[in-house]
């Protein structure tokens, strides 16, 4: 009989032929693609080969003025006067255009982030597209929504999102915004500023009038702007907790509303009488997904102590199967690093979690010369007191700590500032909610990891945020109740 | 053996997985190298009440002849029939090097004596068969009775001698995945050199997330006992995308040892002629037809 | 025969179900409008409110996971006992000002508010917990919970009412609570912690801090373990004090202007979940 043979898999490429993306992006205010007053421009480059991929225009406070007051004029105008239905109808167009360029959106937001084309293909675009699904129905239900109390819109809402989910960040941000009624003005991050542009184009495309969604690009002086300017009634944020708190410090007194989506470090924890394979997997979708760069991201592990040896020998070989490269690859499972301070960032980390005395371990997989990219990583022999446990790393690094008692986990798992998602893996019903319950945190996962849906509402407690995005409870952050 | 044996299984989270191991895209050197490996992998299988010596003889002829205009195929790895064809295919396989494989223990129900069972496996094996796949008592394992399907497992072990034994598990009638889980590690532990899914006579067959299941607790029985024991699902295979997909499944999860038809088989009868047809248009560029590839 | 000498109330503080006076061994000289009552008020302190936030944490665990309907039941009677406490209520709001007639209708709104509350307590998780479709196999709902520990600054006006209106919402949602007590009518909140404290509420789940305003909404909004802070009234440098403290650990902003307390629109299950997170739990449905 024949032996055993090398079965390797051969490059399975996302083709990038159909895509179409311009040289240079202008801002979308008012229904249209018009140049920064500045005339300044900054590169947005691919995190996996360092490579310019267009140049996006930089808003100054003059562009962000011009956003805002068209987002003002639309509202006042056109979008509160509009019929419910149709306002739902705009947005249901949406919904319909993106489905149709699903692909073409996976791959650019794949170049232009770093994640793999596998998540952005079965993750992002989908859910980006439910997102704007899901919320359009809610436009002319609203009084079902809120018994009791009458739903108004807020006015103009200025949206600032985040590098690691861009138009996810975006959909999930526009589409209550807008079912409620609102107008925008959105700022992308500046790393990953591609697909809001094009689903700019999607905008115009769906004919919306003018003016009830605008898109600024920039960093952190744009975002500074919108925040600060006085006809926003409302701002809505995912991003650090830093900036989050400087955000709740610079809204003080003003009477803007706002939603905050901020950092986090999850507990994520498996006890000794769980599905243990299937609790691996889970740890691997806990941290690695999207390079780890989650804000739920499970990056605390709690695994009971009798378990502990297998689900470490596990959760190791399960790393040396997980191919890092080329995110437009099919077969990809860790991507690019979003940016070169990220991956600074991270590395900091990592050197940090080994002088604390934790013991690393990385898979061996051989990382691209080119590009930002760090290797799955995990740390063992780490305690509660180390930084590695206690701060967001916001990559793919993985603290892990065993315990015994039911009680000993839910105080280490509660022993942080943070208080956005948790996991717990157990084959008992009733320990599951005890321990769903007793976590201080907006979203649990019991029995998985890492699960979204425009119905699922998602937020965080303590330093995490502010308020809900998805859901019933999302739309609540768009209106005010009489 | 009690059911604290047990490691319990999420369902959804296996399918999960097995969505996300579908996933993998194969294409080009990897994917002509794995429509090889899958075809040395099968098990020919003909199992039908009408079966008669000369098909089976014709089965044994085309297992080492699977498309003579086409130079370098492999052979497939076993033929397998019912007992009362054992000899006839063991003249025809004379000097193939393919194995022969038979099935016993009353199969597909199992629903016999104990030793009606060992008899029908001594004899296929005094026959010459050098596999033997036996159905485990699917009543006596849902009704708990753990000790009784793990003797009687050892007992047809016993019986084989050098034979090789497969287990077959019947999964389809098992239901759960915390059973096949269980039934997986009751036939390791009491001697099986395979586990395999199904007999092909129940549906479902061999279903991803059962080979999953099973994959897994092969995986960590060799890492309590440093035994490799191999895999055959079978039943409802009959295309060579599924076989690849079936492939990756078992290199993330058992490694690369296990891509060998000593460890891993595919118990099918229409299967290598879809992987013929993918292998031809992989070297022609052109998709093919049915026509061409003669049915048995 | 000489005449009698009443005794005199002595107003102290109300923390973790005891009645110390100010460790600051301050007071505020209170004095009714026909000055004929002087009243001795502690000044509480920066380490009251400590002291008080020590108790309302550690009475928040098991405060929270009472059942709905202990603490609905624990709602009625400090509504039943207050019932019973007229007569004093009555003397201290015509003391600071109101007439009889006032007096008697903030003590009928102040009981039927908690009574309202009360009947909330075990009904607001039903109306505003959810079972949400999501597409994929797993059962997913969202309910609310109580955000922890609020730290609240009173409504300067309506003394009793105001009081029960903050207080009632926040507990009967599973949250404790360190209140600062109207500043300038400050008697009948003292003598409402007397009420709470006869009413089986357990200790530290409310806690009544008098003092100035001015002085302590510094610390009320800074200190790192309050989950939410509650401020009642319109002073602009108060409003922006409190958001920008607020930014400090991320707490909960709750705020309400002056207002006609006595309103049916200023009693709501919507004041509740002012003070409630949100939790979504997915599991995955299988066998």
């Amino acid at each position: 009989m024949s032996k055993t043979i090398k079965w390797e898999y051969s490059p399975a490429p996302e083709g990038t032929g159909h895509i179409e993306l311009k040289k240079q992006y202008e801002l979308f205010i008012d229904g249209k693609f018009v140049p920064p007053k500045s005339g300044k421009y900054f590169k947005t480059i691919n995190p996996s080969n360092e490579k310019t991929i267009s140049k996006v225009a930089e808003a100054d406070q003059s562009d962000v003025n011009h956003a805002v007051a068209s987002a003002k004029k639309a509202y006042d105008k056109t979008w509160s006067k509009m019929l419910p239905k149709e306002r739902g109808k705009y947005i249901f167009r949406i919904a319909r255009l993106l489905q149709e360029r699903a692909r073409e959106f996976s791959v650019i937001e794949t170049m232009d982030g770093g994640k793999p084309i596998r998540e952005s293909r079965d993750v992002d675009i989908p859910l980006a597209s439910a997102h704007f699904f899901y919320h359009a129905g809610w436009a002319d239900k609203l009084e079902y929504a809120f018994p009791g109390r009458q739903a108004k819109p807020v006015g103009v809402a200025g949206q600032i999102i985040p590098w690691n989910f861009p138009l996810l960040m975006a959909s999930w941000k526009l589409a209550p915004a807008l079912a409620t009624g609102n107008t925008v003005v959105l700022k992308p991050a500046e790393t990953t500023p591609l697909t809001a542009m094009k689903l700019a184009e999607i905008i115009q495309e769906a004919d919306l009038p003018p003016g009830v969604v605008n898109i600024v690009t920039g960093a952190g002086e744009t975002g500074k702007s919108l925040v600060n300017h006085p006809d926003v009634n409302k701002i809505a944020f995912t991003g650090s907790t830093e900036v989050g708190k400087y955000i709740m410090k610079a809204v003080a007194g003003s009477g803007k509303k706002y939603t905050l989506e901020l950092g986090g470090k999850a507990a994520n924890i498996i006890f000794e009488d769980a599905a243990i394979d299937q609790a691996v997997e889970g740890i691997i979708d806990a941290i690695f997904f999207n390079q780890g760069h989650v804000c739920c991201a499970g990056s605390r592990l709690y695994v009971q102590e009798g378990v502990a040896d297998e689900v470490i020998s596990k959760l190791r070989k399960r790393m040396e199967t997980l191919i890092v490269g080329d995110p437009l690859d099919k077969n990809t499972d860790i991507g690019a690093i979003n940016s070169k301070m990220q991956l600074k960032k991270i590395k900091s980390y990592v050197k940090l979690g080994s002088e604390e005395g934790g013991s690393i371990y990385q898979s061996s997989c051989p990382l691209p010369k080119k590009g930002f990219w760090h290797a799955p990583t995990i740390f063992t022999d780490v305690s509660q007191s180390n930084r590695i446990v206690q701060e967001e790393i916001f990559g793919p690094v993985l603290a892990i700590q065993t315990f015994r008692t039911v009680d000993e986990v839910i105080a280490k798992a509660n022993n942080s500032p943070y208080g956005l998602s948790g996991g717990v893996w157990t084959d008992k019903g009733s320990k599951i909610f005890k321990v769903t319950r007793d976590i201080r945190a907006g979203v649990i996962w019991a029995n998985t990891f890492n699960k979204f849906d425009p119905a699922s509402p998602f937020g965080g407690y303590k330093e995490s945020g502010v308020g809900s995005e998805g859901g019933i409870e999302g739309l609540s952050g768009y209106v005010n109740l009489v | 053996m009690s059911s604290t044996f047990a490691t319990p299984i999420d369902q959804i989270g296996v399918k999960e997985r097995v969505s996300r191991l579908f996933s993998r895209s194969i294409k080009k050197e990897s994917k002509v190298q794995a429509l090889h490996l899958a075809l040395s992998m099968i098990d020919l299988t003909t199992l039908e009440g009408k079966d008669s010596p000369g098909k089976v003889t014709q089965l044994c002829y085309k297992a080492s002849h699977l498309h003579d205009s086409f130079p370098g195929l492999p052979n497939v790895a076993a033929i397998c029939v019912y007992p009362t064809m054992v000899p006839v295919a063991k003249k025809a396989l004379k000097g193939t090097g393919i194995n022969l494989a038979s099935v016993a223990t009353a199969f597909p129900s199992g629903m016999a004596d104990l030793q009606a069972k060992l008899d029908e496996v001594t004899s296929v094996v005094d026959a010459g068969a050098d596999e033997v796949d036996m159905v485990i008592s699917r009543g006596k394992f849902l009704r708990g009775e753990y000790q009784y399907v793990s003797d009687e497992i050892a007992k047809v072990k016993e019986a084989c001698g050098n034979a090789h034994l497969k287990v077959i598990l019947e999964t389809g009638e098992l239901a759960t995945l915390d059973n096949v889980r269980l039934a997986s590690d009751i036939a390791m532990e009491a001697g099986a050199d395979f586990i395999k899914t199904s007999t092909g006579k129940v549906s479902p067959a061999a279903t991803p997330p059962v080979v999953l299941t099973m994959l897994e607790a092969i995986r960590d029985f060799q890492a309590k006992t440093g035994k490799k024991i191999g895999m055959k699902p079978a039943g409802g295979i009959s295309t060579a995308k599924q076989a690849i997909q079936y492939l990756v499944m078992i290199k993330e999860t058992l490694g690369d040892d296990w891509l060998s038809p000593n460890l891993f088989r595919f118990g099918a009868s229409s299967l290598a002629n879809d992987i013929l047809m993918q292998i031809l248009k992989q070297s022609t560029g052109n998709y093919q037809s049915k026509d061409y590839f003669s049915i048995d | 025969m000489s005449k009698r000498i009443d005794i005199q109330k002595t107003y102290k503080l109300f923390i973790d179900g005891k009645f110390p006076r100010t460790e600051s061994g301050r007071y505020i000289k209170w004095v009714d409008s026909k000055e004929s009552t002087i009243v001795n008020i502690c000044r509480g302190s920066r380490k009251d409110f400590r002291n008080a936030m020590v108790a309302a944490r550690k009475a928040s665990g098991s405060w929270e996971n009472r059942t709905a309907y202990n603490r609905a039941q624990i709602l009625y009677r400090i509504g039943e006992m207050l019932e019973g406490r007229r007569d004093q209520f009555m003397a201290e709001l015509t003391l600071q000002g109101l007439s009889k007639k006032q007096a008697e209708n903030e003590i009928d709104q102040s009981i039927d508010r908690l009574i309202y509350y009360a009947g909330w307590a075990d009904k607001y998780q039903q109306v505003f917990s959810r079972v949400n479709p999501v597409s994929l196999p797993y059962f997913n709902f969202t309910v609310p919970e109580p955000t922890g520990v609020v730290a609240a600054i009173a409504p300067e006006d309506t003394s009793l009412l105001g009081l029960v209106s903050i207080i009632a919402p926040v507990i009967a949602g599973g949250n404790t609570i360190v209140i600062l007590a109207s500043e300038s009518h400050p008697l009948c909140s003292i003598t409402f912690a007397e009420v709470l404290h006869t009413s089986d509420v357990p200790a530290g789940v409310v806690n009544i801090l008098t003092g100035y305003r001015s002085e302590l909404i510094e610390h009320f909004s800074s200190h790192m373990d309050v989950n939410a802070i509650l401020y009642c009234g319109d002073d602009t440098e108060h409003k922006t004090l409190v958001e920008t403290n607020a930014a400090l650990n991320v707490k909960r902003v709750i705020q309400f202007p002056k207002q006609n307390w006595s309103q049916n629109q200023h009693q709501s299950p919507y004041h509740i979940m002012k003070s409630q997170e949100t939790k979504t739990t997915w599991h995955p449905i299988g066998v």
